[in-house]
């Protein structure tokens, strides 16, 4: 067996997602807009900042909007010391259950604050609104204290107004729509058995695995035989000739590929192996592609190389007789006579 | 209703960082124990399977696809997953066997959280338009929740400290830790706070790995002629995701399961609750109402290492343990889902 | 054995290429309040909700059942998600079921959705991963070369596809709830569509839908309750296989085969063309139809296409086994709900609430769902005839 490296990469998972927000949730956003809160009434009175679609207990919809104030107490809070990079506050910050005056379920939300020693339950918080309010719970930036405590019990009676000024979703000012950025980090780990096999492309080597129960030829392979659900180490190096098992070509754009269409991808299976790989063919006339058709792998330039099956650049079709039907992933390594 | 017996278990040790293995073989080595266990040779042996896992742990849409080939499910077989821990893929599994379209099932959980930032990625579990935006991770959440057992006087940092001295003691005899060993509660109390009032030691520490089981029906079990641990009760329950609106000093949900799964119709002589802050385990032991005369988390819990999406699964497995080597008659597992103990799994198992 | 059940409640959002006008709750939340009300009940009459959906990327909620809790009514009850990828809302209607056939619940609410408006299905589906090559191109990409071999190995003619591309449409134009409403299609306008993955084109590829579908079900003593016809559930069974390994049948999978044959053996069907009365079956390109046919047992190996182009599984024409009378996948697909709804409208079709695009006195019909790269399968076959 090989000695394998332990392959690792960075990668980000991100995608902007467009979130429809409905009409509470949009009618919440909306008024955040305007730098009002607002909070919606529960089945048995009790309002909940920010307004749940539906009531926690009854199940029942909501839709009885109540404004709240903008300043509240602390219900209970943690501090980060290192916030981390995705979080709204790259100073140390409390994270914080706020009961806003007027609401009866606190609201999570961060709270800006010198030093821990200055936050404590009950403390009185006050919304710090972002420059540019734009539909979005981060229009909040955060709390900063007020310097003042309050008994846990006693909650001050808030702004509680009545909600009939509050925007509406067919107000053309209504949010209806937010973009929710999420941008996730990983390391990708190959695993051990692709580790192996990228090891030795990255020398130019095509390198599968034989199952030690049904002996058949995986690559690129993955650790185990899926047939018979054993691992599998013993290696087998294979040739770069394949046969295409099938194919199509592609109309449409790959979203972030550079590879433009319409292009041929195939089913290919190398001389010696019993199970197909999905690769580029090129070198050929879309429309003379066919099952059954030989192909060998062009390389990219070995300064090239790197730890990944696209050192192989495309497959090309070669002049050698077709493989019948039949004997499609059944070839030995020495390859097809014909 | 058909009894289930739980005749075989295996955890991978709990590794920080898996390295280079991936989920095939993250899932394989406890497969073969399992099987092992009970003479079979793969999934063809058993009549259901069933996995938990999460894509958005490793990063990869259909992370579990992957999972099958570690099977050898060829002929096909019956399969199902659940997006969740494999204790809820176990709970599916007993359904299967109980309708009479199976008379054992093999249960699996893997994960391979160490390649992300697993605080920030279950920020996103949260609600999307109010929560998720503000990238709350899981710790500050729990933190929050401690600070609040602290201002009611329910938890000290010195009792959450104590639960930790005794759950890595506990570690020490299992060998599949990643944390073990005596520590004094000074030497932990010394340390300074990460979010504030938690400490780094009151954190579980979360684990790459895998683990698995195989249930069957009694009858099953004996045709084996294997050992087995009944399995006389299951139940979940999950509870508003409104943090505001739960009383997140109790856990009604799991005390809802404890009802519901009879966890009070005898004597609980071991409790593994899956508690991945210090604190929980105190909020966990009040809520299902445990005296001293109940061993909780003898294997360390999940303080000794947290196999997200495996770890519920374990719990079940280590009192099943217990139960088969005879050091106990009757005991309960516990498994936890969703920000703050949202989504809680009790069962209990006793001696044939 | 497996206790009496039956679905007493179906409820369906409109689908559609953007649900503009709800959150990712309030989508979910429809389709659950309109099974609901068509079972005539409330949400204290649920004990238990079994969630289900495809990858979490797509909408980039995390375990998105946690938040969903309330809008649904789980509080203090069970509640259980599936993944099973494209399979998943078939899978999702096995697991619900199982809760009642087991003796363990009597009564429990299914839902299933995908807001694929939120991000991007290509994107969602195939997420980039390090020292891989990134050449799949969707799901078209993966499974053109397998209907191209299809279509070598049967010699069928190259218009099959578009037939039932053209049949699926005209069946959804009947159905209010489809998303592509083309009462008008004909097959040369899905030839002179563009081809996207050959030999796929536009038109007999499936779209991209928000939209989610919901059913109670239900304990055989308490359906009578309900004030709808039941459907009952006369069979139930799901097989997975291994996305490749070495002599793999891609186009005629013997997990489908033999997924088939268990949930036909429980319903005690024989003969699956002659005793069903009508099938909705995952047919997300359009060659699909003579492909299952074929792996359903409808036709011999190599005869489902000349089953499609005979008209049989036609509802306009009066086929004796019409398939997709709903429009199908091809008409409507927010990919979670699409094995659900398929369920739903076969048990719709028992129940004789089907609209426009009911089959007269259908009596038994055959759900079917399948996901991942064809390997995994769930099936029931539901009835209007208590067994």
């Amino acid at each position: 067996m090989t000695q394998a490296e332990n392959l690792s990469q960075a990668f980000e998972l991100g995608f902007t997602y467009t979130r429809s927000t409905g009409p509470v949730v949009g009618r919440f956003l909306s008024a955040l807009r305007e730098r009002r809160i607002f909070g919606i009434r529960a089945s048995d009175g009790r309002v909940i900042v920010p307004p749940a679609e539906y009531d926690p207990d009854t199940a029942a919809a909501l839709d009885e909007f109540v404004e709240v104030g903008q300043c509240g107490s602390i219900v209970s809070w943690c501090w980060v010391k290192q916030p981390r990079a995705a979080h709204p506050l790259q100073q140390p910050f409390a994270w914080a259950m706020i009961r806003l005056d007027g609401a009866d379920v606190p609201m999570v939300h961060c709270v800006a604050a010198a030093a821990e020693e200055q936050l404590a339950t009950g403390a009185r918080v006050r919304v710090v609104w972002a420059e540019e309010p734009r539909g979005y719970i981060t229009d909040i930036r955060c709390f900063e204290l007020l310097g003042e405590t309050v008994g846990e019990t006693a909650s001050p009676a808030g702004g509680s107004g009545a909600a009939g000024d509050l925007p509406t979703p067919g107000d053309v000012a209504a949010v209806t729509r937010i973009d929710a950025p999420i941008y996730l980090h990983y390391n990708f780990t190959a695993g051990a058995a692709p580790a192996r096999f990228l090891t030795r492309i990255r020398e130019g080597v095509l390198t599968g695995q034989r199952c030690p129960r049904c002996a058949n030829v995986y690559i690129p392979p993955r650790g185990s035989c899926p047939a018979c659900g054993v691992a599998t180490d013993e290696e087998v190096v294979l040739p770069d000739k394949a046969t295409v098992q099938s194919f199509t070509v592609v109309a449409i754009p790959i979203p972030n590929n550079p590879i433009k269409p319409p292009f041929v991808i195939a089913n290919l299976v190398l001389d010696g192996a019993n199970i197909s790989f999905i690769h580029l063919m090129s070198e050929c006339q879309n429309s003379e592609v066919h099952i059954g058709q030989r192909v060998q792998a062009v390389w990219k330039p070995e300064a090239q190389w790197t730890y990944a099956m696209d050192n192989i650049r495309y497959f090309r079709p070669i002049d050698e007789p077709d493989v019948p039907v039949e004997r499609i992933g059944k070839l030995p390594i020495t390859g097809w006579e014909g | 209703m058909k009894e289930i017996a739980v005749v075989a278990f295996s955890q991978s040790d709990c590794l920080a960082q898996a390295g280079a293995a991936n989920e095939v073989e993250l899932i394989m080595p406890q497969l073969q124990a399992v099987f092992g266990q009970v003479g079979l040779n793969n999934a063809q042996d058993v009549d259901f399977v069933c996995s938990g896992s999460c894509d958005y742990l490793q990063g990869a849409a259909f992370a579990f696809v992957a999972g099958v080939d570690a099977l050898g499910a060829v002929p096909p077989i019956k399969e199902s997953h659940v997006e969740m821990d494999a204790a809820w893929a176990l709970y599916e599994a007993i359904l299967k066997i109980r309708m009479g379209h199976a008379e054992s099932a093999l249960i699996y959980g893997f994960g391979k959280s160490s390649s992300g930032e697993l605080p920030i990625v279950l920020s996103q579990q949260l609600d999307p338009y109010y929560l998720a935006p503000l990238w709350l991770d899981s710790v500050s959440l729990a933190a929050m929740q401690a600070r609040l057992l602290l201002d009611r006087g329910l938890a000290t940092e010195r009792t959450m400290a104590e639960v930790v001295v005794r759950a890595r003691r506990n570690a020490i005899g299992n060998p599949h830790a990643q944390v073990s060993g005596e520590f004094s509660l000074a030497e932990l109390l010394a340390a300074d706070t990460v979010v504030s009032p938690l400490r780094q030691s009151d954190c579980a520490p979360v684990a790459d790995g895998a683990a698995a089981m195989i249930i069957c029906s009694v009858e099953k079990a004996r045709e084996w002629g294997v050992p087995y641990a009944l399995l006389s009760g299951i139940d979940h329950r999950i509870e508003t995701h409104n943090l505001g609106m739960r009383d997140l000093t109790d856990s009604v949900s799991t005390r809802q399961a404890a009802t519901a799964a009879g966890a009070g119709r005898g004597p609980v002589e071991v409790a593994e609750l899956y508690a991945p802050f210090s604190h929980q385990e105190i909020i966990l032991t009040r809520a299902l109402g445990l005296g001293n005369d109940t061993l909780v988390n003898p294997s360390g819990g999940v303080m000794a290492g947290n196999l997200m999406m495996a770890s519920g699964l374990s719990r079940i497995g280590e009192v099943f343990r217990r139960i088969v080597s005879g050091d106990i008659a009757r005991g309960l597992a516990h498994a936890t889902a969703g920000p703050c103990l949202q989504h809680n799994l009790v069962a209990v198992l006793e001696s044939a | 054995m497996a206790k009496l059940a039956a679905v007493v409640g179906i409820g369906q959002t409109h689908y559609k290429t953007r649900r503009v006008d709800v959150s990712i709750a309030g989508l979910v939340r429809e389709a659950a309040v309109n099974a609901l009300e068509d079972a005539g009940l409330g949400w204290d009459d649920i004990e238990a909700v079994i969630i289900g959906k495809a990858p979490d990327m797509f909408e980039g909620v995390v375990m998105p059942e946690s938040y969903l809790t309330d809008a649904l009514g789980c509080n203090g009850k069970p509640m259980l998600r599936v993944h099973t990828a494209g399979s998943v809302g078939g899978s999702t209607a096995l697991v619900a079921a199982s809760h009642v056939q087991s003796g363990m619940f009597k009564r429990v609410l299914t839902v299933t959705f995908e807001k694929q408006s939120e991000s991007n299905a290509m994107w969602a589906l195939s997420t980039p991963q390090p020292f891989s090559v990134h050449l799949n191109a969707g799901a078209g990409g993966y499974f053109a070369p397998i209907i191209r071999e299809y279509m070598r190995r049967s010699g069928a003619p190259y218009d099959v596809g578009i037939r039932v591309a053209v049949k699926d449409r005209l069946n959804g134009a009947r159905n209010p709830l489809a998303h592509l409403q083309l009462p008008n299609i004909t097959a040369q306008e899905v030839e002179d569509s563009m081809m996207l993955w050959d030999p796929i084109r536009f038109l007999e590829a499936c779209p991209s839908s928000d939209g989610a579908c919901a059913m109670v079900i239900a304990a055989e003593e308490l359906v009578s309750q309900s004030p709808r016809p039941p459907a009952w559930i006369r069979g139930v069974a799901m097989r997975s296989e291994p996305t490749m390994y070495a002599g793999r049948e891609e186009v005629n999978p013997q997990a489908g085969r033999d997924c088939a044959a268990d949930v036909y053996r429980q319903a005690g069907i024989t003969d699956p063309r002659k005793q069903l009365d009508c099938a909705e079956v995952y047919v997300p390109f359009s060659w699909y139809e003579p492909m299952w046919l074929e792996n359903l047992g409808f036709a011999a190996e190599g005869e489902g296409w000349r089953m499609t182009m005979s008209g049989a599984t036609s509802l306009d024409e009066g086929g004796d086994i019409p398939w997709n009378c709903s429009g199908g996948v091809l008409s409507s697909n927010p990919i979670g709900a699409s094995g659900m709804i398929r369920f739903a409208e076969a048990a719709r079709q028992v129940r004789g609430d089907a609209g426009a695009h009911q089959v007269e006195g259908a009596k038994l019909a055959l759900g079917h769902a399948y996901g991942g790269g064809a390997q995994f399968f769930a099936m029931w076959v539901v009835g209007a005839e208590k067994p």
